[in-house]
């Protein structure tokens, strides 16, 4: 597969998960968090449309694209940034898969509207923020770049 | 990861998968994979039928052919599906979880289990949909949800018919990501009018003596969906769970029966 524009190659059991075979090989953005696909924690994208690794098998991910924030750590920090300003983040534990999402939606939306957002925000949850300021750093962010 | 494989097997054809399929017990088919990630079992072969252009959405003059490998998202984006029956299957689909999960999982995957909290199935029982499995051919969708026990064949796609009727969908939920309390469809064609109504928190079922009334009724008017919508808390079965009694979804089941009955007739409420 093709992380992060290098291609790598692993030996997998049949069973493994993405998220774990990642994590193994030093990708440690990608969080593990409910392990049963509700929380968003272990986004990544593959072929650049956001997926949970805690439930995608790896052997599903021979050939493709796939993307963690370590690709995009650049965007990260300025999306980071934004956050901060923003006040919308505490912890940060939820940021690397939201940080996927926003790229997402920047790849797939020429001009996100406030309803994209929040679309691409379901399904990461959030235990510090209450949303509102993470929309607010999200459009700030994508008004700076877009 | 709950389930466990020893092997893993990606299909050449579905005659290739099926022979797969009948050599173990345990072995399993692959949809999305999000369920079977959470089941406790052990595989002897996991099935992927990734690959054999299971994912597409066919139209012909009648009919409408989902691939069972189609995923919610593809579903959440087809310009087709949204021109049938008001887009209730589009609607509820864009409901389910996130982006994120709805890239994943598959229209099979989410009917095979005929799980209760479904929000595939409520509009699709509704639309009067059919699956064409690999050996069984043509089985009615409402027909397999009364069956029991593992399905032995695989599902190739599943058929909507390309009908002008109204269609309404509700699904009552306590956040966005949550499963339904209850879900609700009615369609309305020149065939007549179909109630189906999920997550009781059993699997969906029609609500066959509402409809019964409706097409016996001389005239579809506020008094005749009224007795319709009760007949259907009445004589269908809610259970309880942790997400609701059983009380509060009959309650839930008349009027949102209620609601999208008079919205498919084109009435106020």
């Amino acid at each position: 597969m093709n992380i992060n524009g290098r291609k790598r190659i692993f030996d997998i059991r049949p069973d493994e998960l993405l998220a774990d075979t990642l994590r193994r090989h030093d990708y440690t953005s990608v969080r593990k968090g409910c392990d049963t696909t509700s929380c968003g924690v272990c986004t990544i994208l593959i072929d650049d449309e956001p997926v949970p690794s805690c439930a995608y098998l790896t052997v599903r991910a021979e050939g493709k694209k796939i993307t963690t924030v370590e690709g995009i750590a650049e965007e990260a920090e300025r999306l980071a940034g934004c956050f901060g300003d923003e006040g919308a983040d505490q912890c940060g534990f939820c940021n690397p898969g939201i940080a996927l999402s926003v790229h997402a939606l920047k790849l797939s939306a020429k001009a996100p509207t406030e309803e994209n957002i929040r679309h691409y925000l379901v399904g990461h949850l959030c235990r510090c923020s209450g949303y509102q300021s993470q929309v607010k750093a999200i459009r700030r962010y994508l008004g700076d770049t877009t | 990861m709950l389930v466990k494989f020893t092997n893993y097997h990606r299909a050449q054809s579905l005659e290739d998968a099926h022979k797969t399929l009948q050599k173990d017990k345990s072995n399993t088919i692959v949809g999305g994979g999000l369920w079977l990630k959470l089941s406790r079992r052990e595989v002897d072969t996991a099935v992927d039928l990734a690959g054999l252009d299971l994912d597409l959405i066919e139209t012909t003059d009648k009919t409408i052919r989902i691939g069972a490998m189609t995923t919610l998202t593809q579903i959440e984006e087809s310009d087709t599906l949204r021109q049938i029956a008001s887009g209730i299957l589009v609607e509820a689909v864009s409901e389910i979880m996130g982006r994120q999960l709805r890239n994943v999982a598959t229209l099979g995957g989410s009917i095979i289990g005929r799980y209760g909290f479904s929000d595939c199935i409520t509009p699709l029982l509704a639309l009067d949909a059919r699956l064409d499995f690999h050996e069984r051919g043509i089985v009615s969708l409402q027909d397999f949800l009364t069956e029991k026990g593992k399905v032995d064949d695989i599902l190739k796609a599943v058929v909507i018919d390309k009908t002008k009727a109204k269609g309404y969908f509700k699904k009552v939920k306590k956040t966005a990501h949550d499963f339904p309390i209850l879900n609700v469809a009615v369609v309305k064609s020149e065939d007549g009018t179909r109630i189906a109504i999920g997550s009781r928190p059993a699997v969906a079922t029609l609500a066959q003596a509402a409809m019964d009334h409706l097409a016996a009724a001389t005239t579809i008017d506020k008094k005749t969906i009224t007795q319709a919508a009760r007949i259907a808390k009445e004589s269908l079965k809610y259970s309880t769970n942790h997400r609701a009694g059983a009380e509060y979804r009959a309650h839930l089941a008349e009027v949102y029966t209620r609601r999208g009955l008079m919205e498919v007739n084109g009435l106020e409420d």
